[in-house]
């Protein structure tokens, strides 16, 4: 599946700022059409900024850099324009919605990007149990407030339950697989999975090579320090898990020979 | 619309988004002089040919109003900027009340055609009450009920047709002495409603009056006397509204409830005054052994509300449920709250207080919780629910508790949240805008006051909420 396709999803030398302290220095990405990356690294390598930038979320500042989805910059574009263009970010902390049904929530998200807002409720009952059984989620799921109360699998489980009603052409998935036991986590594979399309690509953001056993990406990204150190196959998870990350750190001091990248790299 | 009715919101400019603002000429029958004196309270009585206890009583009261000072707590500021000089006591608009809206005058008719009063009343309603300014404008009881022995009628009908009953409660629980504002309601009250469902019949579909007022610096004094017999049930619904003008309007009530053994009765009010509308307004209930009596009571308009439904439990395994909504937007004050007094063994009670305060709005809540010596196994639960979104608004509580008997079980939760940031980014993200997602964090906020709404009004009171939301952001 691939390099089969036209690139959907562009990122050129992305740098990004929070609260004055850059983040990311300067991140190179392509995807294209029907492909799957995973992006590993530790905590505070800048997974989740660039999840979360690409999103559009207001407490980044984009120093440098651009983001091109359909060969359209969308930087300038508000979350929920992003949103409707087929853009999809599965949190890592998805936020709970008290009094706010999950048919509710999905239906006013599918109405919010349908051609002239409506969605008959009829309709979109039935593709929301498709999906539901689907995904093996119990149908009260449907009638319960949005992640109010939820234990961390079912949160887990209902992104991508929404992915899967809302069709986005891009899914951003931030550390979906942690925390989970292995059942949720076959659930989430499963998931995405399916989900799996010459349309659409993916990017699974995670920290451990775990989740790959179950969904076989196309290419395999480490980052580093706010940066893509690293690019390859599903090998390079693979030596991961063997070598762990200090490995690369040392290839790293290596290549550049600079000691100040190095220490770097390790704060 | 009507070629009588002008839309005077953009006359004053004052608001865009108040769908009722909007008042028609007036065309009284009779509409006494401005101010409150006892010359006017005479009159009051006068056309209303009430019998002598009844105009004794009005006097003494309005004594009781000149006597009293005005609260030294709450808004203060707001409080003493009534002018009491400067308000209509008494405006009757027609000279008979209506009993098909073909008995009412056109004008009046087409209001409440605009507020959905006609329509409501075919779909879903077993009653209704339409009160224009001072008087009921119209009334009616389906046929069955009338069989049953229910009674449904303008407190005015109400003290004419059934003296007795009425003597028997009136002024029970809120004596005029209660406070200020019950003193002046007790001089110059006008309309309300007088309900009594007899014992064991249960009224499942809602009796519903619905309060206008229409006249500029007109203040509306009804009175509201509702008796469940033992072990009957009823829900009675009441709605408000009025128009926008520059003048303050004052809306003054007092609401009487008695839950007689075994009764359950349930009190819903949708209040949406518009933004210069004081409405104070005092309401209690006694509930005795077994009885259930519920205030549901949201409060979306007006200039500044102070309402703390109460209830008295004097009966044993008597219940209290006080559910409560408060939306208070720029220059609005919603002090609200609930009262609950325990007087006997094993009574119960919920109190639940949900407020939204935006761009600048207050919204309090002032609850008062007494459970009195041997009102063993009584059982108390507060909660109080804050929202804050925008600037400056503000969200105050003022829980006080008197607990005087050690072997009851009392909980208290308080919350204040904002609507955070990730909170919208994660609706954001899903493809609504951040107004959409605004009203979707407030609405899921009310559900709990909205699920205990007939639907017709649950739809109508999520949509008031989404008027009230619009040109938020940005």
């Amino acid at each position: 599946m691939s390099n089969n396709g036209h690139p959907l999803f562009e990122v050129e030398n992305l740098k990004v700022a929070i609260d004055g302290n850059e983040i990311l220095r300067g991140v190179d990405l392509t995807i294209n059409e029907g492909e799957i990356h995973a992006i590993m690294g530790r905590n505070g390598s800048g997974k989740s900024t660039m999840a979360n930038v690409v999103m559009g979320h207001p407490a980044y500042e984009v120093l440098e850099g651009s983001v091109k989805y359909k060969g359209k910059d969308v930087l300038e574009l508000d979350t929920d324009e992003r949103a409707r263009l087929g853009m999809f970010l599965a949190f890592q902390y998805p936020m709970s919605i008290p009094g706010v049904t999950v048919a509710k929530f999905l239906h006013s998200a599918l109405k919010a990007r349908a051609e002239g807002g409506d969605v008959p409720v009829r309709e979109f009952r039935v593709n929301l149990n498709k999906a539901m059984d689907l995904l093996g989620v119990d149908s009260s799921f449907a009638s319960r407030y949005v992640n109010d109360g939820f234990s961390g699998g079912e949160k887990k489980r209902l992104e991508i339950l929404q992915m899967f009603v809302l069709e986005p052409t891009l899914c951003i998935l931030d550390e979906t697989d942690s925390g989970l036991d292995i059942d949720a986590l076959k659930t989430v594979a499963e998931g995405v999975n399916a989900l799996r399309s010459e349309q659409r690509a993916m990017l699974l953001i995670t920290h451990y090579q775990r989740v790959l056993n179950y969904v076989e990406p196309d290419v395999v990204h480490v980052m580093m320090d706010g940066k893509i150190v690293r690019t390859g196959g599903i090998e390079l998870a693979e030596a991961l898990e063997e070598k762990g990350y200090e490995w690369i750190e040392q290839e790293l001091f290596h290549d550049t020979d600079d000691a100040t990248s190095a220490e770097a790299a390790q704060a | 619309m009507a070629p009588e009715t002008e839309v005077n919101r953009d006359e004053f400019g004052i608001s865009g988004e108040y769908q009722y603002g909007f008042s028609d000429i007036e065309k009284p029958v009779f509409k006494a002089a401005k101010g409150i004196n006892h010359e006017i309270v005479e009159q009051i009585s006068e056309i209303k040919k009430e019998p002598d206890w009844m105009r004794v009583f009005r006097h003494d009261a309005l004594d009781i109003f000149f006597s009293k000072p005005m609260p030294k707590w709450g808004d203060v500021d707001l409080l003493n900027s009534i002018d009491f000089d400067n308000i209509y006591y008494y405006l009757k608009p027609v000279e008979e009340q209506g009993e098909t809206w073909d008995d009412v005058p056109e004008a009046i008719k087409n209001t409440f055609d605009r507020l959905g009063i006609p329509e409501a009343e075919r779909k879903f309603l077993a009653g209704v009450s339409a009160q224009y300014d001072s008087e009921v404008v119209y009334h009616s009881m389906q046929e069955e009920l009338e069989k049953q022995g229910v009674i449904f009628l303008s407190m005015d009908d109400g003290l004419r047709e059934y003296e007795d009953l009425v003597k028997e409660y009136w002024a029970t629980a809120i004596p005029p002495a209660d406070n200020k504002f019950a003193a002046l309601n007790s001089a110059v009250w006008s309309g309300g409603s007088f309900v009594y469902i007899p014992k064991g019949v249960e009224v499942d579909i809602p009796l519903q009056a619905y309060f206008r007022i229409n006249a500029e610096n007109m203040g509306q004094f009804e009175r509201t006397l509702i008796i469940a017999d033992e072990g009957s049930r009823v829900h009675y619904i009441e709605g408000c509204t009025a128009p926008t003008y520059a003048a303050d309007s004052l809306h003054s009530a007092v609401v009487e409830l008695f839950a007689l053994p075994g009764s359950h009765l349930r009190y819903t009010t949708i209040q949406n005054w518009s933004k210069n509308v004081f409405n104070l307004v005092t309401k209690r209930a006694v509930a005795h052994e077994n009885a259930t009596v519920e205030w549901v009571d949201g409060n979306l308009g007006s200039k500044l509300t102070m309402k703390f439904p109460c209830v008295y439990l004097v009966g044993e395994k008597a219940h209290a449920e006080i559910l409560s909504i408060a939306f208070a937007g720029d220059g609005q004050h919603q002090d609200a709250g609930a009262k609950i007094y325990h007087a006997a063994p094993d009574t119960t009670s919920r109190i639940t207080s949900k407020s939204i305060s935006k761009d600048g709005g207050r919204a309090s809540y002032r609850g008062m919780v007494k459970v009195y010596p041997d009102a063993v196994g009584s059982k108390v639960h507060v909660e109080c629910d804050a929202l804050l979104m925008g600037e400056n608004s503000r969200s105050d509580t003022y829980p006080t508790m008197e607990i005087a008997e050690e072997q009851v079980q009392v909980e208290h939760e308080a919350r204040v949240s904002k609507v955070g940031d990730e909170q919208l980014f994660y609706l954001m993200s899903r493809g609504l805008t951040e107004e959409e997602a605004l009203v979707m964090v407030v609405n899921g906020f009310v559900e709990p006051f909205v699920k205990e709404l007939p639907m017709e009004y649950a739809v109508e009171f999520n949509r008031l909420i989404q008027l009230e939301m619009e040109g938020s952001v940005g």
